[in-house]
């Protein structure tokens, strides 16, 4: 018996299915990449079409005022990095690929991460799928995106979409199951509506959970836009690619700090957002 | 016309309610009203638990009415039921003349928030939310525009004693505060009835106690009804008006703190109310013997001669009484006439606990 007979190939399935979509459904993907590149383009123009300088102070300004001294600091001194390192354009390029992946990620995951927690079976059946998107190995899923979707920073957002939405909607369905049942119990028996209960309990008490999902969406987001530099997503991914591609090692290690730069710098800022809230409140308590 | 008055008088009317839970529930529940299955065979036959079986009680407006049980004796679940928190298997539970198992959801959202207020063991503070805001929950998700219900919020603080704390957050009150805050929460919405789920339970008992006393006073004050769940007979006791024991999921007696010490219904009862003390439950005319029977037995007393006590007497009361006088007997008197007398043996008798009836040499 010939052993090659018992071989599976799902690409021989999967390929027929990418090229129908592609064929059948041409218009729809160009209307998607028309709409996606128009938000990137808006804010990537708003970062870089003030000058460095502004950007940096409004952005130091900003983290000073609404979170603290510390995340002032840490944004002055990353911003300062990209632009000393002369890859500014490159670093805005990145934080709003990383942005627009990240609010698409959240859309899709935190509707779907209550639906987890409010139906087991749901749950059940999403968990393999989000298995498998999370362990493939990325490269192999920028493949079909391409097809779809053409070279450039479109595939490059899809493919960061899917890579995103897992760490967010687990996080969500763990942040709804934890919620106190005690509360969801005051919901009830003070006969409130099943909005209230979701706007003024549900979400609340779930808040640092959901931080903590955010915060987990936004660093795989940046690592895997990194990677989409191979497919000419732009940005600091381009700049490794190219110092990867010409054993440049001085473009690739600066290009590689600039992504560290920014991965603390979205970090910090994501987490502060949480943090120096609690701070006000104890503030305004006290 | 009496009918009327005697429904208008009872808010709460909980009638042969069951629960039973289990994935074949409602076969079970079909054996149980077709066949009268008892809870064991329940388990046995149907693999299914029964929280609460066959329980009737009625909560009368003005009146406090504990339920006291141990752990897993089915009154958390019982009280939950008063307010569909949980479905029951089988029979009615009526609220204000209304079958709240036929209400649809946004008429029972309604009786929940304007008829029934509940208070929770654990408190259930919104830990991101002022003192203020926790008091004003339940008005809030029913729509009272902000400044209308933060007044209502202050008032209802006000009564428990927290009006310098309104600003504070949970995580800043002990323990007594914070049920403090549960209970204004409640009282916030101006429910006829109030659900208390053993709300003093985690307190020490000092705070405990005087927790209970101002409860039972700010409930009387009010004019509110409470249904207060509890797994201490002492603070049923102290609290209620009437207390219905629960075991296994049935409630095995109903009655005056003094009718279940006096009178315990079964064994069960008997044991939990050994230990209590008698001293200001057991009143004179439990204790007290027919005068005839007085006579014959001591024929030299003059019983005209004896101090008087009404039949309402704690044998506190008496004791101090009859320390007063140099006779061992006080008279009880009821419209003027001499209805019974209390010798000290009676006294010891009704201290000790024994049953009223028991044969006495004196």
């Amino acid at each position: 018996m010939n052993p090659d007979i018992l071989r599976f190939s799902p690409g021989a399935y999967l390929a027929p299915a990418v090229d129908w979509l592609n064929a059948n459904f041409h218009p729809f993907f160009a209307a998607l990449t028309k709409l996606i590149e128009t938000v990137l383009g808006g804010i990537e123009a708003a970062l870089l079409y003030p000058p460095a300088y502004a950007v940096m102070i409004a952005a130091v300004l900003l983290a000073g005022l609404l979170i603290n001294f510390h995340a002032a600091t840490v944004t002055a001194v990353a911003l300062a990095f990209c632009f000393l390192a002369g890859l500014w354009t490159a670093s805005m390029q990145t934080l709003a690929l990383v942005t627009v992946a990240v609010m698409i990620s959240v859309l899709v995951a935190f509707p779907l991460g209550i639906l987890a927690s409010r139906y087991e079976k749901f749950e059940a059946a999403i968990r393999p799928v989000l298995d498998i998107m999370q362990t493939v190995p990325p490269w192999v899923y920028l493949i079909p995106a391409v097809m779809l979707f053409s070279l450039g920073r479109v595939p490059a957002i899809i493919a960061t979409i899917v890579y995103g939405i897992p760490p967010m909607l687990r996080l969500t369905t763990l942040a709804f199951n934890q919620v106190p049942k005690d509360l969801l119990e005051l919901g009830q028996a003070t006969g409130a509506p099943p909005r209230s209960i979701l706007l003024k309990i549900e979400i609340p008490s779930a808040t640092p959970t959901l931080l903590v999902g955010l915060n987990q969406c936004i660093l795989l987001s940046l690592a895997m836009v990194v990677l989409a530099g191979l497919v000419g997503a732009g940005g600091l991914g381009a700049e490794v690619t190219r110092g990867l591609t010409r054993m440049e090692m001085g473009l690739g290690l600066r290009a590689g700090l600039a992504i560290v730069a920014i991965a603390i710098l979205l970090d910090r800022l994501s987490k502060g957002a949480l943090q120096g809230r609690r701070i006000g409140r104890s503030t305004k308590a006290a | 016309m009496n009918t009327v008055k005697e429904a208008n008088d009872v808010l709460l009317d909980c009638q042969n309610v069951w629960k039973i839970f289990g994935a074949k529930s409602s076969a079970a529940v079909k054996a149980v009203s077709d066949r009268g299955l008892s809870k064991k065979q329940v388990l046995q036959d149907f693999d299914c638990v029964v929280g609460v079986s066959d329980a009737s009680l009625q909560v009368r407006r003005g009146e406090i009415f504990c339920i006291m049980g141990l752990s897993g004796s089915g009154k958390s679940t019982l009280v939950r039921l008063l307010n569909r928190l949980i479905e029951p298997s089988l029979g009615k539970i009526v609220v204000k003349g209304r079958e709240i198992a036929k209400l649809n959801a946004a008429e029972l959202r309604d009786m929940r928030a304007r008829n029934i207020g509940m208070v929770f063991q654990s408190v259930a503070l919104l830990p991101y939310r002022t003192v203020l805001e926790n008091a004003a929950f339940g008005l809030e998700v029913r729509g009272v525009p902000k400044d209308e219900r933060n007044e209502t919020a202050r008032a209802a603080l006000a009564k428990v004693g927290l009006s310098d704390w309104i600003s504070r957050y949970p995580s800043e009150l002990s323990g007594g505060m914070q049920q403090r805050v549960g209970l204004a929460r409640a009282l916030a919405a101006d429910p006829e009835i109030i659900l208390m789920d053993e709300p003093f339970s985690a307190l020490d008992p000092l705070i405990r106690r005087q927790l209970q006393d101002e409860f039972r006073q700010l409930t009387k004050s009010l004019g509110k009804s409470a249904v207060f769940i509890t797994h201490d007979l002492e603070e049923a006791i102290r609290i209620g008006d009437r207390i219905a024991i629960m075991k296994d999921g049935m409630i095995v007696q109903v009655g005056t703190a003094e009718e279940i010490v006096t009178k315990p219904a079964d064994d069960y009862v008997a044991e939990f109310v050994a230990g209590i003390s008698r001293i200001h439950l057991v009143k004179a005319h439990s204790v007290m013997r027919p005068v005839a029977d007085f006579k014959t037995s001591q024929p030299h007393c003059d019983v005209d001669a004896l101090l008087k006590a009404s039949p309402e007497a704690d044998i506190g009361e008496l004791i101090d009484i009859t320390m007063r006088s140099d006779r061992d007997a006080v008279a009880v008197v009821e419209n003027g006439s001499i209805v019974g007398v209390v010798t000290t043996r009676g006294l010891l008798r009704g201290v000790a606990g024994m049953p009223a009836g028991a044969p006495s040499a004196a």
